[in-house]
């Protein structure tokens, strides 16, 4: 089992013709993701990778069946593509791209009101089941199978967390990226509850960063709800007020967002929190030998 | 982006949203000429710094007459201003703000903000007008109001007047107000704003609404649709390291430590910062290269942390997804080929195409101390430059 993505996950990829994206979706065919098809206007009926092209997200959906996409189209016309994708209505919409304005991902946001389709990003590296499904940038090698779950607003620091745990032999079952945007389409919570539900998970890493509330909210939804241990890494706690941190959601202002004050809450709500990156597999390590999950979660 | 108080009025008269009557100045005499032309009874004279706290700083003074003008012109043009936002280096003020005065009968305080719990933008108001907001919030928060903004509709009448009786505006002056708030939503709106807080906005005697001041934030992400935004950038207000590297589209942001970074990826970049402090170090700046970087903007990251002349060592902290680290390793060898590399360097590689970049390094007999992680890596770079 996993969240989100497996094995039979049919994907198409929007802005396949790009160089990023090209480069990409050969690494996902040789991991073994099933990329059906990919979208790029104008350029439908040509071939990359061996994988079709089509002009519309409609029409890739028509001839292939794919359930889900990933988005690498430049900013300008990413909220376009995301809205595309929502309207052919796929199950799963995963957003790469970064620096889109955020004016469009909240006409985004609502136009996805109501609508059954699950948006993961922008700005994010994506999602990975360990040796069933790669969609996204990841580096695919690092992630081995197994009974962690991984959540995170920022990419390399999932793949530093993901690394750690690898290397020390405890292997994952999905790592999501939901990416750096004060608007974004999965929050913590959502993937908590999906790996809340997920028989597979033994155990949650959540790696998140400064600002806004996100952490705080997740940390009283996990104590009040979450049956497995969780624990987590805060990024910035070193970053100056009121400067942004590269990503657009990562900004300390009016003394709210801070990694103290996540820190702090997650503790009380029973997270415990890592408390330098090089430490996040582990601080997970010595909270599975607590709860007794060590040799459960032991996978190589 | 930031820009300006007097280049915020004037995208709001734009949208139909009152200020005061006011002209910039560069020059001393040219505030008087200003003042001479606005020609009112009593002439505010505003330094024009991003920064806020400016009042309280000496930045802004009532005068009386055409001489008080010239008198603070003098005092304030060329001052170091030193605000609590500023830094104890203080910025200094190059042009000023020459506004006619006006009879205040009340302050109040009107903001937008994007909400991330709602993914909306939410407009806030308080009778509280001249105090941070912040400070509202904490000691009184029940004073603060709030209207949820669905982007189908935008702000509603409903919305903007349940505000203005929340905040008890005069009831002859509710349409104007009501003007004044959709007025404000749209410029917010249609210039990609990110933050748009006016404090005060005050009633005056002879029955208007005005925008005393006005701080308007923009969305960098939208800057390349906002190009009348853009030519408003003030590079006398950015660090100039910043400003090179903004260029090259790269992420960063000068510190007051020793130890340069370059990093991908702006979570593990301040996580970088944060263990290169957690074992006794001080990071120079935090140094986002991003995705999809090529070998020539690594190589401009790397002349930008080596023109800092606190430098005393560096380290690149590289986990490759969409950053491929034989890229990274390529930008690296060349820019100490071209600038030259007297301090020690710290690389730690991992991720896509690792074992290239490895190889990379190797091949150019750099003078290059590799680290097997970050934690090694922190330690290893700490040491060197202690």
């Amino acid at each position: 089992m996993s969240v989100y993505v497996n094995k039979d996950t049919k994907v198409i990829v929007q802005g396949i013709t790009g160089g990023t994206a090209k480069f990409h979706t050969k690494q996902m065919l040789e991991y073994g993701t099933k990329i059906v098809g990919g979208v790029t206007p104008k350029k439908g009926g040509t071939e990359v990778e061996g994988v079709p092209v089509f002009n519309t997200v409609l029409e890739a959906v028509q001839a292939t069946g794919a359930t889900a996409s990933v988005i690498y189209v430049p900013a300008p016309f990413a909220a376009d593509a995301i809205l595309e994708a929502v309207d052919a209505e796929l199950d799963l919409v995963i957003c790469i791209t970064e620096h889109i304005p955020v004016m469009d991902m909240v006409k985004v946001k609502r136009y996805m009101e109501g609508k059954n389709t699950r948006l993961v990003g922008p700005n994010c590296p994506g999602v990975i089941t360990a040796d069933e499904s790669k969609i996204g940038i990841m580096p695919g090698y690092i992630h081995k199978k197994g009974h962690i779950g991984v959540v995170s607003r920022s990419g390399t620091l999932t793949y530093e967390a993901v690394h750690q745990l690898s290397e020390a032999g405890y292997g994952q079952t999905t790592a999501v990226g939901i990416g750096g945007d004060p608007v974004n389409g999965t929050n913590f919570i959502d993937v908590l509850e999906a790996f809340n539900n997920d028989p597979e998970t033994y155990a949650v890493m959540m790696i998140g960063e400064i600002g806004g509330t996100a952490e705080e909210e997740a940390a009283e939804w996990v104590k009040a709800n979450m049956k497995k241990p969780v624990v987590g890494f805060i990024g910035g706690a070193t970053a100056p007020p009121g400067k942004r941190m590269g990503h657009a959601g990562a900004i300390i202002s009016g003394g709210k967002g801070t990694a103290e004050e996540k820190i702090r809450i997650m503790n009380e709500c029973g997270i415990k929190v890592a408390e330098t990156p090089a430490v996040m597999g582990e601080t997970m390590i010595g909270v599975l030998e607590e709860k007794g999950l060590k040799e459960k979660c032991k996978t190589h | 982006m930031n820009i300006h108080e007097y280049q915020g009025k004037e995208i709001l008269r734009q949208y139909g949203v009152k200020v005061p009557n006011g002209k910039v100045a560069y020059a001393v005499e040219e505030a008087v000429e200003a003042a001479k032309q606005l020609g009112s009874d009593v002439t505010v004279v505003k330094a024009q710094i991003h920064a806020g706290g400016r009042g309280k700083a000496g930045g802004v003074k009532i005068a009386k007459n055409v001489d008080e003008v010239r008198t603070y012109a003098d005092e304030i043009l060329g001052k170091t201003l030193v605000t609590h936002q500023t830094g104890p280096q203080g910025q200094e003020v190059k042009r000023l703000l020459i506004e006619e005065g006006c009879d205040i009968q009340k302050e109040y305080y009107i903001g937008l903000v994007l909400d991330r719990a709602t993914s909306r933008v939410v407009m806030m108001a308080s009778e509280e007008g001249g105090t941070e907001i912040e400070e509202v919030a904490a000691a009184t928060p029940e004073k603060i109001f709030k209207e949820v903004i669905d982007p189908v509709v935008g702000l509603t009448g409903f919305q903007a007047r349940r505000l203005a009786f929340n905040i008890n505006i005069p009831h002859d002056l509710l349409g104007k107000a009501v003007k004044f708030m959709i007025g404000l939503y749209t410029a917010f709106v249609e210039k990609d704003c990110s933050i748009a807080e006016i404090n005060p906005l005050v009633t005056t005697g002879d029955g208007e609404v005005l925008a005393l001041d006005a701080k308007l934030n923009f969305d960098d992400n939208a800057l390349f649709r906002q190009k009348d935004i853009m030519n408003l950038r003030d590079f006398d207000e950015e660090d100039e390291k910043e400003i090179e590297a903004s260029k090259y589209d790269l992420s960063y942001i000068s510190l007051d430590g020793n130890i340069g970074c370059m990093v991908n990826g702006a979570g593990l970049a301040m996580s970088t910062m944060d263990i290169i402090k957690h074992y006794g170090g001080e990071p120079a700046n935090f140094l986002d290269v991003g995705g999809g970087a090529t070998a020539e903007k690594v190589t401009e990251a790397f002349k930008i942390i080596l023109s800092d002349k606190n430098v005393k060592g560096i380290f690149v902290n590289i986990f490759g997804g969409i950053m491929k680290c034989d890229v990274i390793a390529e930008g690296v060898v060349e820019a100490t080929k071209q600038v030259g590399l007297e301090i020690p360097l710290v690389v730690r590689l991992e991720g896509t195409n690792v074992a290239r970049g490895k190889e990379i390094l190797e091949a150019s007999e750099l003078n290059i101390t590799s680290a097997n992680s970050m934690a090694d890596g922190a330690q290893k770079i700490v040491s060197m430059v202690k």
